[in-house]
Order: structure tokens, then sequence, then C-alpha cells
């Protein structure tokens, strides 16, 4: 460019990373706020809730609300909606249901089939949002109804008596699979030295990465701090999971590998690229190339697929199959979404923001459960929390909107 | 000697650490027309809306009077209650309501909550009559155009007894016909006394209008030149814009020595119909073509087709029916889908970068990879790294000023989204690149540097398309000029010979049909 016009330098201009710290604000407030819940629900429960025991199954309860969380997060950040997930966990239950139980079906053959059902009925969602343009609303409504329907005719009563493999599911972990340290179970340390390892060496990695290329990094203050909480507070959780009778849970297995698998597809993959893009601006988005009907397809399928992943686990930790389950569910998913900071218009959103949110209405639960809540009451509290989070957010947004000048 | 209708004193105004405006003392006689000129960021929309009470009483600095009092506006229902009325550049109208119903929106003639409308609509037609246009008041907003929407935006103001108007940009989306009627409709307000400020990046408009100009810079007033004839200091165009950025801009357009080689893109009979009504032609047998090195330019009124043209040859994003030949080096190509135009080397810049640009809620690096993830991913895994350095890059060469590379692009001044969407398309690595107004609504040191990125990307042997309304850019910008008129080329000139009388001629020519 040519020197000889040089521009002045404008106050307009930004000083550095304002903006950045607003955004990430948002994220570490809303673990803040899950820290500040478990604290007090440790302090009202004196001190049941975070017992070994209590842990495990805090995550075997809530396994179906994460999991469905994840696929629904991805759902809303592209600017749809699925109100059908908790009748496709029905669904796909009572197709578990009849074949374990009616044509005798092994364990693995029907979980796989449970996986590829839930994946044909997010197809025929994905269909009619992605090629026909219905709203995803209006889909998912009629699925809702649907999938309820097919749930009650292939159950019509519950089937129970699954084979105990398939129940060890949602209900076991790996205590003793690697003997046992002391009180603490083997399996599970290792599985937590691993992650600690992991963290540690993804993030100095990543940060080299950038140093090199001479891109910003965050203060290294800032940085160590966060890592070693970060570690911190995973040793502290395998030291506590360790403890528990049942020590490394399956499904936290399964959610884990979920969470961290969709984290990655949202953050680093060019899929999960589009899909913030098309929630973010549909028409520059189709300007930008990007086959957006086939994104929406995919996303639907997906969400089907976890809702069957969901289903293995409901029926599972239920060991029965039964046309009512999950009833409901979709409304915990998505305030789970909302509470984790995203966005309504879509767009905006993250992975470990709607798993935050999941947690603190487990949280949630589990402690107002313990200390013997009303279960009417539980369900007024839980909303009040949607909603104040989310006028929080709304808030806190519109106070730095005034920035724009 | 007449008081002053406003006087804004000392006003001060931060938002977190940013400081956008400083010490702004304005005065403000009745019945003048006033323009506030700047460039965008200087602080003009933010002063407007501290007079407007958008920014209420408290959230700055300084003391407003208006009619000789103090006044401590808490909301925007304050100021519009004593006759201040603030117009914003994005009209603030509800497309299906009517005409009637906008104008009476939140003001509504009404007898116990029930809504008078043979009141309303006498009213409206009324206050139609005195704007000068020429629609039915039940004319849903939707189905009239811009132009005539900026009428009804005037008729709202004027049924809330406006004394002081504020117009924010009025003509950024008009075309010149619209325009001139609304100039025209300043003045016969002004003749009725009403005070008018307006804010505006169109110099030439400025000139013709307004009575003082104050030049805003960096959230300071600069100075005031009085429009006069006889006036000391007469206000000129070359001196605003010299005070706008703070030096003198002897050159509008960077010097540039084109190197044109082959031709790399023809476009042959390109045939377009309306999406909704097949029947109507569009773009009507346009052939046109592009060189290597070459700046070509599209004339075209509003409406014309320019638009529509290019979006139906990237990727028949526009239209229907569509038909003619595309021809890159020699070669006849398809580009029914954007991934295929892309695929083919080409890239368009859209005209509205709000709506079909950017993505405002994402950050500058994600929007400019967002067209050419291929490039920085391997087997659909993005490399991170990669990405920041490639934005950096951008950021750096194209200017952008912002806090780093991870701001948000809706936190971006107009001039700095537009580098952000070209940084976007440049990255995909184009060989035709067709820039829809480029500069549209940017100011004017901004545009000098869009202007440079332009001659360079022609400069590396990429063929370049603008379309533009304004005919000084296009003249100082482009090697040679296409005139469209009602979706037909008719008639092309090269730079030495094209003139703005020659392109009008052009441009306005009837198409035989």
């Amino acid at each position: 460019m040519s020197e000889a016009v040089t521009q002045p330098d404008r106050a307009a201009e930004k000083p550095p990373s304002v903006f950045n710290v607003g955004a990430s604000l948002r994220q570490y407030g809303i673990f803040l706020a899950l820290v500040l819940i478990i604290v007090l629900f440790q302090f009202l429960t004196d001190g049941r809730l975070l017992q070994p025991n209590n842990v495990t199954s805090l995550v075997q309860q809530n396994a179906y609300v994460l999991i469905l969380a994840v696929g629904m997060l991805m759902v809303i950040v592209a600017g749809h909606i699925d109100l059908s997930v908790g009748s496709v966990v029905a669904a796909v239950g009572g197709v578990i249901g009849v074949l374990m139980i009616d044509y005798d079906w092994g364990t693995w053959i029907t979980v796989l089939v449970a996986l590829l059902i839930g994946g044909l009925i997010g197809a025929w969602q994905g269909f009619w949002v992605a090629y026909v343009g219905v709203p995803a609303f209006i889909v998912t409504l009629g699925g809702m109804m649907i999938f309820r329907g097919v749930a009650l005719v292939l159950v019509g009563y519950t089937r129970s008596g699954f084979e105990s493999d398939f129940i060890a599911i949602s209900n076991s972990g790996v205590a003793g699979l690697t003997g046992f340290v002391g009180m603490l179970d083997a399996f599970t340390l290792i599985v937590g030295i691993i992650g600690i390892l992991a963290v540690l060496f993804f993030s100095i990695r990543k940060r080299l990465a950038l140093r090199k290329r001479n891109l910003d990094v965050e203060p290294s203050v800032l940085f160590w701090v966060k890592l070693v909480s970060l570690a911190a507070a995973i040793g502290l959780a395998t030291y506590w999971i360790a403890r528990s009778n049942l020590a490394l849970p399956y499904v936290l297995i399964i959610v884990g590998a979920v969470v961290f698998a969709y984290a990655w597809l949202m953050g680093s993959t060019v899929f999960g690229r589009h899909v913030y893009a098309i929630g973010g601006n549909l028409a520059a988005a189709k300007l930008s190339g990007i086959n957006t009907k086939k994104v929406n397809f995919w996303l639907f399928v997906n969400m089907g697929l976890l809702g069957g992943l969901a289903a293995i686990i409901v029926t599972s930790r239920a060991g029965a199959a039964a046309a009512a389950a999950g009833t409901g569910y979709e409304l915990d998913v998505i305030a789970a979404c909302f509470i984790g900071g995203a966005a309504v218009t879509g767009g905006i959103g993250r992975v470990s923001g709607a798993v935050i949110g999941a947690l603190i209405m487990g949280v949630l639960n589990m402690g107002l459960s313990i200390m013997g809540v009303d279960p009417s009451w539980q369900q007024i509290i839980k909303g009040l929390v949607l909603t104040l989070a989310v006028a929080f957010d709304l808030i806190n947004k519109s106070r730095s909107a005034g920035r724009a000048g | 000697m007449t008081d002053p209708i406003l006087e804004m004193r000392g006003i001060g105004k931060t938002f977190g650490p940013v400081r956008a405006l400083q010490d702004v003392t304005m005065t403000v006689m009745p019945g003048e027309i006033r323009a506030v000129c700047g460039e965008n960021g200087a602080g003009k929309s933010t002063l407007m809306n501290v007079l407007s009470g958008l920014y209420p009483y408290g959230s700055y600095e300084g003391e407003i009077h208006y009619q000789g009092k103090e006044t401590r506006f808490r909301s925007l229902r304050d100021s519009e209650a004593v006759g201040i009325v603030i117009i914003h550049q994005e009209l603030g109208l509800s497309p299906y309501l009517s005409i009637a119903e906008n104008i009476f929106l939140g003001n509504e003639r009404s007898r116990m909550g029930v809504i008078d409308w043979r009141e309303t609509n006498s009213r409206a037609k009324e206050l139609l009559e005195r704007v000068g246009l020429r629609e039915k008041v039940e004319t849903r907003v939707m189905d009239i155009g811009v132009g005539k929407q900026q009428l009804v935006e005037i008729a709202k103001a004027l049924s809330k007894e406006v004394k002081l108007l504020i117009l924010d940009e009025p003509t950024a989306a008009l075309n010149d016909e619209d325009s001139a009627h609304l100039l025209g409709l300043m003045r016969q307000l002004r003749e009725e006394g009403v005070t008018q400020i307006l804010i505006s990046h169109k110099l030439n408009e400025v000139m013709a209008i307004a009575d003082n100009v104050t030049v805003i810079r960096d959230g300071a007033v600069v100075e005031t030149l009085s429009n006069a004839d006889d006036a000391e200091d007469k206000a000129t165009e070359a001196r605003i814009i010299r005070s706008m950025v703070g030096r003198p801009l002897d050159h509008r357009f960077p010097p540039r020595e084109p190197e044109i080689g082959e031709e790399l893109l023809r476009l042959e009979d390109w045939t377009v119909h309306h999406p909704e009504d097949p029947q109507r032609v569009i773009v009507d047998n346009a052939s046109l073509s592009v060189r290597r090195g070459e700046i070509v330019g599209i004339a075209g009124l509003m409406g014309a087709g320019r638009t529509e043209l290019a979006m139906s040859l990237f990727g028949h994003q526009y239209g229907s029916r569509i038909s003619g030949k595309v021809i890159k080096d020699g070669k006849e190509i398809r580009t029914e889908t954007v991934p295929r135009a892309i695929g083919h080397g080409l890239a368009y810049v859209s005209e509205d970068r709000k709506k079909y640009g950017l993505n405002l809620i994402a950050e500058i690096r994600h929007n400019i990879s967002g067209a050419s993830l291929g490039k920085i991913s391997k087997r659909g895994v993005i490399n991170k790294t990669t990405e920041d350095t490639v934005a950096r890059d951008f950021r750096n060469k194209m200017r952008i000023r912002s806090s780093g590379i991870q701001q948000l692009a809706g936190n971006l001044s107009g001039g700095n989204q537009q580098k952000v969407s070209l940084s976007k398309w440049v990255f995909s690595d184009p060989d035709v690149l067709i820039l829809d107004e480029p500069t549209r609504g940017i100011d004017v040191g901004a545009k000098y540097e869009i202007y440079e990125i332009i001659n360079e990307l022609a400069a590396s042997g990429r063929g370049i398309i603008v379309i533009s309304s304004e005919l000084p850019e296009l003249l100082g910008l482009c090697d040679r000029i296409y005139a469209l008129s009602e979706g037909r080329i008719t008639g092309q000139l090269p730079r030495e010979e094209a003139t703005q009388e020659s392109l009008m001629e052009l441009m306005t020519m009837e198409a035989a049909r």
C-alpha cells in the first residue's frame, strides 16, 4: 500500500480485548454459578451432596440430559429447535424393549439398532426441515406427537426383565476392573491421570504453536492459573469418583466421550463452523458457498442419533421400556442449553456451556431432592433459574451493546 | 437577534474505557439546516443519541439547552414530547402495517384504546400530501420503495409536531431522484420553520442544502463552517474533507498504472427473470467481459439490475430461468451453485455487508476464513493456528482497526466491516472479484484504502468488476465502464471517454424492446 497516505489513529479504535473479556466472562459467569450452586447445596445438605456415591449417581441420573443437550445445542446454534427428543427417547426405548424382551435380541446388536433407528428418525425430521423448509418447531412438534404415539403402539404396556449386561450400562461402573489402590479404584485413577496429562499436553502445545507464529496468547499468569485449576479439578473429581462404590460409572465414560467429541466437532471442524455460520447469518452462509441444506439435514440426523443413545441409557437405567418414558425431557434439555448461554436467535452457544447448564439443572434436582423439597417446588425453582439466567444474560448484553456507538 | 433553539454545551460521553465524545459544543438557530459531517466512528450518531435521550441524562457529561431551557431527557419519549424527532439510518417502520398505521405507531389516534380509523386515515392523508407522497394510506409499507418509506418516516415525524428533526444519512439508500425529492422536502420544511440536523456522507448534498456545517473528528468538534455565499470562511467540499480526516486529501483516488492482459471472463447473452414473477425480465441479454488486471465498472440506476446480474452469475443466487453463457479463460463454465462459482475462481462481495456479507456475531477471524475453510483444513478439521495467522495477516494488510482478530464483526465500524468482507473474499483467492457498492456508507479515509486494495488486486492479475451508483467512483477507479439500463447493457465507455454526463445518458436510455 502507498506510503503517501497515513491514517490518523482514531479514537474509535477500541482498546485491546474489551470484547473478548466480555464474551468469555459469560462463560466464566455460568461456570461460577455452577460452583456457587454446588457450594450452596453442599452447605444446605450438610455435605451430603458431594458424597462420592451421590456424585456418581448425579452423573447417572443426568446422563440423558447431558447427551441430549449436546445435540440440542447444535440444533439451537443453527437457529432451530427440537421439541421431539423426549418422544424419540420413548419410541427408541420401545424398540429396545420389543427387540430384547419379545424377540430376545442380544445387547450389542440392540444397541446398534437403537442408534440406527434414532438416526433414521432424525433423517425423517431433517428431511422436512432442510429440504422442504418446514420450520423445525413445526416438524418436531409433529415429531413429538408422532413418536409418542409410536412408543405407545410399540410398548403398549411396560417391558421389563432386561439382560444384566444391558442394565449394567447405566447402573454399573468400572470398580475393581484393575484392582484398587487403598480405598481408591485403580482404573479410575489411571483415567484421571491420563486426563490431566492430556489437558496439560494439548494446552501447552497450542500455546507454543500460537507463540511460534507470533499470535496473541493470553497472559501467562492467567494461562497457568486456568490450567492448574483445571488439572486440580480433574484430580479432585477423580479422587472423589474413585472412592465411590461404582468407581467410574460406564455412563460417565459415554457422556465424557460424547462431550469431548462434540466440543471438538463444534470448535475445530469445518462442519462445526458451518453450523455457527448458518445460525449467525443464513444468507451470508449461503453466499459463502456453504451447503446449508446438507448441514441442517445432518444436524437433525445427529440429534436423532443422540436421542437413540439417550434412549439406551434411559431404558437401561430404568430397567424397563415405558411408553411414557422421556416425558418433558425436551424442556430440561432446552433449558440446559439456554442456561448455558445459547442464544435464542441462533449463532451463539458452546457445548461446554450446555454441559454446565445441564449440570446446574442436575445439581438443583439432586440438592433439592436430598433436602426433601417437594417436587412441585423443585419445578418452580428450576423455572425461576432458567428465566433469571437468560434475563441476566440479556441485561448484560444490552449494557455492553451501548458501547457500539 | 433570535435565541438559539438548541445549545449543546460541553457534551462528553464514554463507553467503558473508550471516549466517544469530548467537550462538544454546538449551537443551532431556529429554522436552520445544520449538517454534521465526520468519518464513521467520529461520534456523530453518539451525539445525536445523546440529544434525543436514547442515552439518558446522567450517562453523559455537559448540558443541553432546548428552546432556552435546560433539558434532561431520560428516553426518546421525553425528547419527542418537546418536538425533537430522530430518523435513523435504518428505517424504523413496520413492513406489514399500512402507511397510516406506521405514521401513528406508538402515537395512535384512538378513543379509550380503540383506534379511530377515520381520524387516523384522514390525518395520514394530510401528512402524505405535506411530504408529497402519492400513495394510499392503506398501502402496506413493504409494498413501497425505500425512497417513499423515507417520506413516511418524515410524515411520522411531522405527526408528532416536530420542531427539531434529526436525519441520520437519509439518502444513503436512495436513488438520485428520490434524494432530490427528499432534499426538496427538507427545504420546504425549513420554510415552515422546522429546524433540521442532517448527518450525511454525501458532501454534494450537504453543500446543496445546509446553512451551516459542523465537522466532528475523533469525538470533538473541529469547526463549524457557514455555507452562505457571502460567508468569510465558506464551506467547500475540499475544506470539509480536510477537516474530517485531519489532512488534505488531494486525490480521492490512488494512482494506478493498469497492466491489462488477456480476457479472463466473458458473459454472453445473460438473461435473468424475476424469481417470483418469471414473466418479468430483470437482466436482458447482457454481455460483458473483463480482462486480467482490468477494473471494469457497471453503472446503473437503482433497479437497473446491477446486483441481480451479479448475484445471478454468482451461483444463481438471484432469479429464475437464467440463460446465457459464462466463459472463463476461453472455456464455458457453469456457475449455478455458489460452491461451483467459488470453485471457478469467482467471488462476490455483496453491497449489503450486514445482510449478505458477514456473520456479525462471529469473530473477525472466523469471518475471514468463512468462504475458504477448505484452504485451512485437512479432512474437515480446521487448523486454528493457520486460521489465526491468516486473520492476523489480513488485519495488518487491510488495516482493519479492531482490538484483535477475536473482536466480533458486528462491533466494527462500516469501513472496517467492509475490509473484513473484502478479506474474506480475497482469501478465497479468486480470479474474478465482483464488488457490489464496495464503499457504500464508508467514510472518505476508508474509501481511499479500499480503492488501494482494489488496485492491488487488479495489479496482481485478477479481473475486477465494480458495481457502483457513485459515478465519480467508477470514473476514478475503472478502466472501462458498462452502463446498465432496465436490465440491458446500453453501452460501454473506456475510461478516457467516460464522463458523468455520457454515462448518465446511457444509464437512462430507454431500452428498445
